[in-house]
């Protein structure tokens, strides 16, 4: 393996190229290397410097006291008690933070109720960990011992702890401009004439399926160090976020300062899945805190804080019906979504987030022609959501994998053959879809056969039936899907967000020893971008990725952006990089042209030095050009050299990676466990920068999707109370919970970045649960019983098992008439 | 509550003294009494691990223990591992076989594997497997850590 210091390039694993559409860059020379990270080193000796570990002298430590009623009146605010502590400074209150304005997210359109989430709770409380008031000391411990102090009267309002309940007639309003806690009601798409396909279909199939709610649970919790700047009259807030810019413009916003008021740092940042690319009260709490206080303020979420009051998600019911031809082919799509928001709306997406993107990419990679979809956001008295890496795709896909396995069996294809005649095919591509969605290209079919193939789905029968005669349940299950990767503005535009991120800007900065600096607004937190950028630009630039360094997640540092979320940092940092880096080239090989008595277009960056090509003793160091362009400009005509850089921006039309994932499955009769036996990605996100860190993203992803599939839920009690408040009740996966995964790769380049490839930081967590569903649900049809839930719970596993007659074989799929 | 205790405690071979509140954990005294901010803290309960350390050889959740515990004893942290320049073993296979990505936990995972692989310097991948469920991590899925694991047990990181 070449590391980033040197050595031969090297042809990685065997990567199929099915076909390389004109106008993409082949390979380069670092550009598909598995490198090893630049980041490591620093990482793995612990010198990373993450938030928490800052606590200049005379910091303030920052608790809160959150409610510990789902839905109340605050009557009172006794803070008496805490003050009198010896060490403690302040308690503020939403009172002493007038002025300071709430979170607002919003989308225009006349489908949405806009609510506000406010800073700190003024006059009411809408869920459990809500936060009321700050308490601020001198020692972290001592602000806990003082928010317990802090005497909140209660009047107990009626709460809905459910979204079953929050629709029921006469439920409490959670928001008194939502009377029906109904906060987004869209129905974007609806065929004319659906139901008279459906009428005349040869096959209709319907699945109900429900997700539990859940969270991302990154190892670094939320955490903010916020001081005020006398000097610049800036407010810095250090904080771990994936949206260092979006922090910066919400601080602002609520705040009332300009934008250039507020400065946010994001040093390392232990994980976020997206957790961290909205804008928490906290960060803006402690921004306010640090202005009024004029003192360094620290907060440090603890884990019950982060699995009750951190962001959630993912709490879902889908009800589809699907019309099929007598050969299988699917005909019309109709379907009822619901999804739990909590109580608040995040900003900058929206309690939207969730509901838009289940209706409008349900179709998936499937030639679905004729779409009928509505998509309701309810609000309950349960903490807020916010995006958790793949949004709605891990349960939309869910619900259309239900249904495939369910058509496969009612038509009698299997579970392949129904997929397969429905997948659009290569000879399709560009497909628009029925939601206008422009797929670029891919291997829809071909992942399918692979992973078939891989799994020896065709002599699955005979396996499974061995299985059983030893008494052993296994199943078998498949998961197709496209991951739409790297919206650009046109697609968030569409969304009517009152902010529209989409595009990322790059400087790229060649210092006068020839070594470079990028600059760009995504922000990794463990995606490895100081690697993969390094490797787009030393292919651009002609000099090794070791001499080439990231800034990131600095505001004052970095041009504007949007950071990192949704699958977008190498498909937009990575093509503004590009873009940039090729900017810079062309500036290099003007000024070795001079230097050198040639033409630019003779010439090329290879190896550290600007040769004419075919004739590479006519050279000279990259190094003596930056030198020169610097140091001795007065040697170039004017407008070359005087400095060295070069920024551009990248507005993707938005790209489409697939994979086929397929898992097989041990479940245990009696104790209604499930035990992963084998778990197989096929996935194609074109050109790969570094194919170690892509396995490492599918690798990570899966993990969560199976965490989503079989361990993790945050429950509620029916009044609103969170119970799942540690690791002891809410199963993050462990090593022992897992097989080895077994990842392949197919190739096809995307025509619409400039490094041919695709966003694919979510697909991992996209595919597992349904794989490992529709796999639990092969093993438990040979007992006749079925699970429509994730988590699948080992008690679900027994009732199912419990309930099921092998003669009627519940949620067989076939539509009663 | 407040009446802090002297406590004596040696942090990779560096011997500190200092005063501390007896409830202060072990974790906050490494972190930000002495600085070795390279022990995390992922959730203050015992079950992640990112706050591993070694206190007498053995791997200790330092944010269980309170550092009055600590008095008297040797502590092992993730910096004593190796440098930025020069990798101990275990640190080379985690970045050869992509063990970490944000790297929050790894610090854990490390010292967690260091005391395993000192106890069982050539270890079955069951045993592997079973040692690396002990802590928490959300960004790998295991695998590299698994790989990284392995490698290391077979080049003699152990012994």
């Amino acid at each position: 393996m070449p590391d980033a210091t040197g050595g031969p390039a090297m042809v990685t694993g065997t990567v199929p190229v099915v076909g390389t559409p004109p106008g993409t860059a082949p390979a380069g020379r670092w550009i598909g290397q598995p490198v090893r990270r630049v980041e490591d080193r620093y990482l793995l000796t612990g010198r990373g410097r993450f938030v928490g570990d800052f606590e200049p002298p005379g910091t303030l430590h920052l608790a809160l006291v959150r409610s510990y009623v789902a839905s109340a009146a605050i009557e009172a605010i006794d803070a008496s008690a805490a003050l009198s502590l010896p060490g403690v400074a302040a308690v503020i209150t939403a009172a002493e933070l007038a002025g300071v304005a709430p979170l607002r997210g919003v989308l225009a359109r006349p489908e949405f109720v806009a609510t506000d989430m406010p800073i700190l709770a003024a006059d009411r409380v809408r869920h459990v960990g809500e936060p009321i008031a700050a308490v601020l000391a001198e020692s972290a411990y001592l602000a806990e011992d003082a928010a317990e102090l802090v005497e909140v009267s209660y009047g107990e309002l009626p709460a809905v702890a459910s979204a079953g309940e929050a629709l029921a007639p006469g439920a409490a309003a959670v928001h008194e401009a939502a009377p029906g806690n109904v906060l987004v009601d869209v129905s974007p798409m609806s065929t004319p004439g659906l139901d008279g396909i459906f009428a005349s279909a040869a096959h209709v199939v319907q699945v109900a399926v429900s997700t539990g709610r859940i969270t991302a649970a990154p190892l670094e919790g939320r955490v903010c160090v916020a001081a005020f700047d006398e000097r610049t009259g800036q407010v810095v807030l250090q904080t771990s976020t994936q949206v260092p810019h979006t922090v910066r413009t919400a601080v602002a916003l609520s705040l009332g300062m300009d934008e250039h008021q507020v400065r946010v740092i994001s040093p390392d940042v232990g994980g976020g899945f997206g957790q961290k690319c909205v804008v928490a009260r906290e960060e803006v709490l402690a921004a306010a805190v640090a202005r009024l206080l004029r003192r360094t303020v620290k907060w440090v979420e603890d884990r019950r804080e982060g699995l009750t009051s951190g962001f959630q998600a993912r709490e879902q019911f889908y009800r589809l019906r699907g019309a099929f031809d007598a050969d299988g082919r699917m005909l019309g799509l109709d379907a009822d979504i619901r999804c739990d928001v909590g109580a608040y709306s995040c900003y900058p997406v929206t309690c939207g987030v969730e509901v838009l993107m289940a209706a409008n990419e349900l179709p998936g990679p499937y030639r679905v022609q004729s779409y009928r979809v509505r998509s309701r956001g309810v609000a309950t008295n349960k903490t807020p959501i916010a995006p958790y890496r793949g949004v709605s795709r891990p349960q939309a896909v869910l619900a259309m994998e239900r249904l495939m396995d369910a058509a496969g069996r009612v038509t009698g294809l299997g579970a392949v053959e129904v997929r397969d005649r429905n997948l659009i095919d290569a000879t399709e591509f560009p497909y628009r879809n029925v939601m206008g969605a422009c797929y670029d290209a891919g291997t829809y079919r071909e992942s399918l056969a692979r992973c078939a193939e891989l799994l020896g789905f065709s002599d699955w029968p005979a396996v499974q039936a061995s299985a059983w005669a030893e008494g052993r349940l296994v199943g078998l299950g498949l998961a197709c899907f496209v991951e739409p990767t790297a919206y650009g503005t046109a697609s968030f535009g569409m969304r009517k967000m009152t902010i529209v991120p989409g595009y990322e800007r790059a400087t790229v900065r060649m210092d006068p020893s020839g070594s470079v600096i990028v600059m760009t607004g995504t922000h990794s937190h463990g995606q490895g971008h100081a690697t993969t950028y390094a490797q787009i630009a030393a292919d651009a630039l002609g000099i090794d990725p070791g001499r080439i360094r990231l800034r990131q997640g600095d505001t004052e540092l970095v041009p504007h952006g949007w950071g990192t979320f949704a699958s977008r940092s190498i498909v937009a940092g990575g093509g503004a990089i590009a873009r940039a880096s090729a900017d810079l080239a062309g500036q290099l090989r003007e000024i070795a042209a001079h230097m050198l008595e040639a033409a630019p277009a003779d010439l090329e960056l290879v190896d550290g030095m600007a040769q004419v090509r075919g004739d590479p003793a006519t050279s000279v160091p990259i190094a003596e050009l930056a030198r020169t362009a610097h140091h001795a400009a007065h040697l170039l005509p004017d407008g070359l050299g005087r400095g060295l850089e070069a920024t551009a921006s990248f507005d993707p039309e938005g790209t489409f990676s697939n994979a086929t994932h397929g898992a097989v499955v041990e479940v245990s009769p009696s104790t209604g466990g499930v035990r992963l036996v084998r778990y197989v990605v096929v996935e194609d996100c074109g050109v790969m920068i570094n194919p170690m860190i892509v396995d490492g993203q599918v690798a990570g992803g899966v993990a969560q999707g199976i965490g989503a599939a079989l361990f993790e839920e945050l429950c509620f009690d029916e009044t609103g109370q969170p119970v799942s408040g540690s690791f002891v009740d809410y199963l993050v996966p462990t090593a022992a919970d897992l097989p080895e995964f077994e990842i392949h790769h197919l190739c096809t380049p995307t025509p619409r970045t400039p490094t041919g490839s695709k966003g694919m930081g979510e697909g991992g967590t996209i595919g597992a649960p349904a794989a490992v569903l529709n796999a639990v649900n092969d093993a438990l049809a040979q007992v006749g019983a079925c699970v429509e839930r994730i988590p699948i719970r080992p008690a679900d596993v027994i009732a199912a098992i419990a309930a099921a007659t092998s003669s009627d074989p519940p949620g067989d799929g076939k539509e009663a008439k | 509550m407040t009446d802090a205790h002297s406590i004596r405690i040696t942090v990779n071979g560096t011997e500190h003294e200092l005063a501390v509140e007896p409830r202060r954990t072990l974790a906050d005294v490494l972190r930000h009494d002495l600085a070795y901010t390279g022990t995390h803290l992922g959730c203050e309960h015992g079950i992640c691990g990112a706050c591993t350390v070694l206190v007498d050889g053995l791997p200790a959740r330092s944010c269980l223990m309170f550092g009055v515990q600590a008095d008297g004893r040797s502590v092992e942290t993730v910096e004593a591992l190796g440098t930025p320049e020069e990798l101990g073993p275990l640190q080379q296979a985690f970045t050869d076989h992509h063990g970490l990505q944000c790297g929050f936990c790894t610090p854990g995972f490390l010292m967690l594997i260091t005391a395993f692989l000192r106890e069982t310097p050539s270890p079955t991948d069951e045993e592997i497997r079973e040692v690396v469920a002990s802590n928490l991590c959300r960004c790998t899925g295991y695998q590299g850590i698994l790989r990284a694991v392995r490698a290391a047990a077979d080049d003699g990181a152990g012994s």
